[in-house]
């Protein structure tokens, strides 16, 4: 008994991630707690979505199911479980099942190495990014794969558009990705890193996030990741797989129920995914803004207490609401739910100013809050951009992005090997 | 604290997943050629190429499993599948599935067969096919110490030959271009 209480506090004071201290006991909770954060991320996601879209287009959005239809995406995932589960009778049984988990799979294994904080990951991989673009280019085959064992002619088409445009999007993103590997390779030790965290202490190390590095080559290649990342994961407005208007619902047309929540929760998952390669890789991951102009333990304070501040401001928010909810009797259990979803931000809050929390806890904030700006930036793309037609997706894929990924490869490893290649020359030139 | 001191974690690569991968492997090579479907086979295929990624971590190295799972897995199965789906599969399932090569098939089984034989031989002299292996484990830095074979100006021995095998890929590239496109 006292061995196990030991092996689990050992953790704590090692200030390395659970996979690389080895301890199998902090690596399942870590799992855990991943998967669970992911899958509240989802449902608010889900909620937000609509919300937020509505208000785009002047409407209400959901309101009917809890307080400002808080409950919503609950009854939703409430009803796709007691929905029936239907399989075509013509569908290749086998692949249609197993379709939805390797997508689900792919999407939930990049997880693994996303650094949430500088020990704060499950594990940190020799080869991180590397892995999460493999992993997560898995996810096509369970995007065809579902297509194909449809047997029907709008999933099919679906998954075809789908691969297509998975496939050539990827090689953009991935000179993308490895212009900023490029740019990891100048910190001290002047060796690059493929590693998730590798790469964020490459830029506390530099001091400047990887957007703003060789002005203005990352900032051309966050933008190439940007629009890839939106293609890759086949939303709005490259959301041609799933186009409505011309292919029902394109590659699940024909899913129903569990398995057709599998492919949501795999997309919106998905999602956040590569919005954490972006902020890793171009926004300093976990780093809190100016940490080199704004430095000093004043600021440290400040910062660090801005995580328990904005639960703080939703509370007051949600309690602004409650105030303004219908004075009528019927309205009195959605106050009464409204004001204690408020109590419970407002108590979160306040635990995030506790100092021990405060400390650990900040960098896990902060990356969220950039995923969570990424993952407005989505929902912004989908009320105002109209989708694209399927040649002009290529055409911006093959045309645009990788002649300009090409260029800014090449750019990059010049700019970052100058001092190399002048000494080259000057030796060629003045033996 | 000195380095003796420190626990040690329990290796990854045990006789248990070694044997629990090449399992996986057979059994998903063996799938390959016995499933009328092509698709089905394709899978098997993927399954098999997984674990082959998986045997590589378990060789400690990280690099060349990511390699293999996104070039087979995740881009080179996706063509073929790409492939496989636009032919007609009521066609594929009448044709027949072997052709029936007996004697050349033997002959390289037992070819094949021999090349393990001898791998695992040990001559009375005390030579072998393969020099004894040393295991060092850089699971690491296995991506730098690559980088560093390929490129680096005092150890790259392999610049040369990686060159010319990625010149070789543009050629079959530019082959299909010209097959494909009389006119360009």
């Amino acid at each position: 008994m006292h061995g196990v209480v030991q092996y689990i506090q050992s953790y704590l004071e090692s200030n390395q991630t659970p996979g690389a201290a080895g301890n199998f006991f902090w690596a399942t909770v870590y799992i855990l707690l991943v998967f669970v954060g992911l899958s509240v991320a989802v449902i608010a996601m889900n909620w937000l979505e609509r919300k937020i879209l509505a208000h785009m287009q002047v409407r209400l959005g959901p309101m009917r199911v809890g307080p400002h239809g808080l409950l919503q995406p609950i009854a939703d995932a409430l009803k796709l479980l007691l929905k029936e589960d239907i399989i075509p009778a013509e569908a290749d049984k086998i692949v249609f099942w197993v379709a939805p988990f390797i997508v689900v799979l792919a999407a939930f294994t990049v997880f693994v190495v996303v650094p949430f904080g500088p020990t704060h990951a499950i594990t940190d991989m020799n080869i991180g990014i590397l892995f999460m673009l493999g992993v997560s280019s898995l996810s096509v085959l369970g995007i065809v794969t579902a297509g194909w064992a449809s047997n029907s002619h709008y999933p099919l088409i679906g998954a075809l558009r789908s691969s297509a445009q998975m496939v050539s999007y990827e090689v953009a993103m991935g000179l993308a990705v490895v212009s900023v590997i490029l740019m990891t390779s100048l910190n001290e030790a002047s060796t690059g890193t493929l590693s998730m965290i590798g790469i964020v202490q490459a830029q506390q190390a530099q001091q400047q996030w990887f957007v703003f590095k060789f002005f203005p080559l990352g900032l051309i290649g966050f933008f190439i990741f940007a629009v890839a990342m939106v293609a890759e994961t086949n939303r709005a407005p490259f959301d041609l797989p799933e186009a409505e208007s011309e292919l029902t619902a394109g590659f699940h047309t024909e899913y129903s129920g569990f398995r057709w929540s599998l492919f949501f929760l795999a997309e919106y998952s998905a999602m956040i995914a590569v919005s954490s390669i972006a902020v890793t890789l171009w926004l300093g991951g976990w780093l809190r803004p100016f940490p080199n102009a704004l430095q000093g333990s004043t600021w440290e304070l400040v910062f660090s207490l801005i995580p328990g501040l904005a639960f703080l401001f939703l509370a007051a928010m949600t309690f602004y609401s409650t105030v303004r909810m219908p004075k009528h009797p019927l309205f009195r259990v959605q106050t009464i739910g409204l004001a204690g979803f408020g109590a419970l931000l407002g108590l979160i809050g306040l635990i995030l100013f506790i100092p021990g929390v405060r400390m650990r806890v900040q960098d896990i904030f902060w990356f969220s809050a950039k995923v969570a700006g990424f993952m407005y930036l989505y929902i912004w793309y989908r009320g105002t951009f109209p989708r694209y037609r399927f040649d002009q997706l290529m055409k911006v894929g093959w045309k645009v992005l990788l002649p300009t990924g090409l260029a800014l490869l090449i750019l990059t490893a010049v700019v970052a090997m100058r001092s190399e290649l002048l000494a080259d020359v000057r030796g060629v030139w003045h033996p | 604290m000195n380095p003796a001191a420190l626990p040690t974690n329990p290796p990854v690569a045990t006789p248990f997943f070694f044997y629990l991968l090449a399992a996986v492997m057979i059994i998903g090579g063996i799938l390959v050629i016995t499933r009328k479907n092509a698709v089905h086979s394709a899978m098997a295929l993927i399954t098999t190429l997984l674990a082959q990624a998986a045997l590589y971590l378990m060789l400690y190295a990280p690099f060349v499993a990511g390699v293999q799972i996104i070039l087979y897995a995740g881009g080179i199965m996706v063509l073929f599948l790409f492939v496989i789906m636009l032919i007609s599969i009521e066609r594929t399932e009448k044709e027949r599935q072997f052709n029936k090569q007996w004697l050349v098939g033997i002959a390289a089984a037992a070819a094949l067969g021999g090349l393990f034989i001898a791998v695992y031989t040990t001559t009375t002299s005390g030579r072998t096919l393969f020099p004894e292996g040393k295991l060092t484990f850089a699971e690491g830095d296995n991506t730098q110490r690559i980088a560093g074979l390929l490129f680096d100006r005092a150890t790259g021995t392999y610049m040369f030959a990686f060159e010319i095998a990625s010149l070789l890929l543009l050629v079959a590239i530019i082959g299909a271009v010209v097959m494909a496109k009389k006119r360009i």
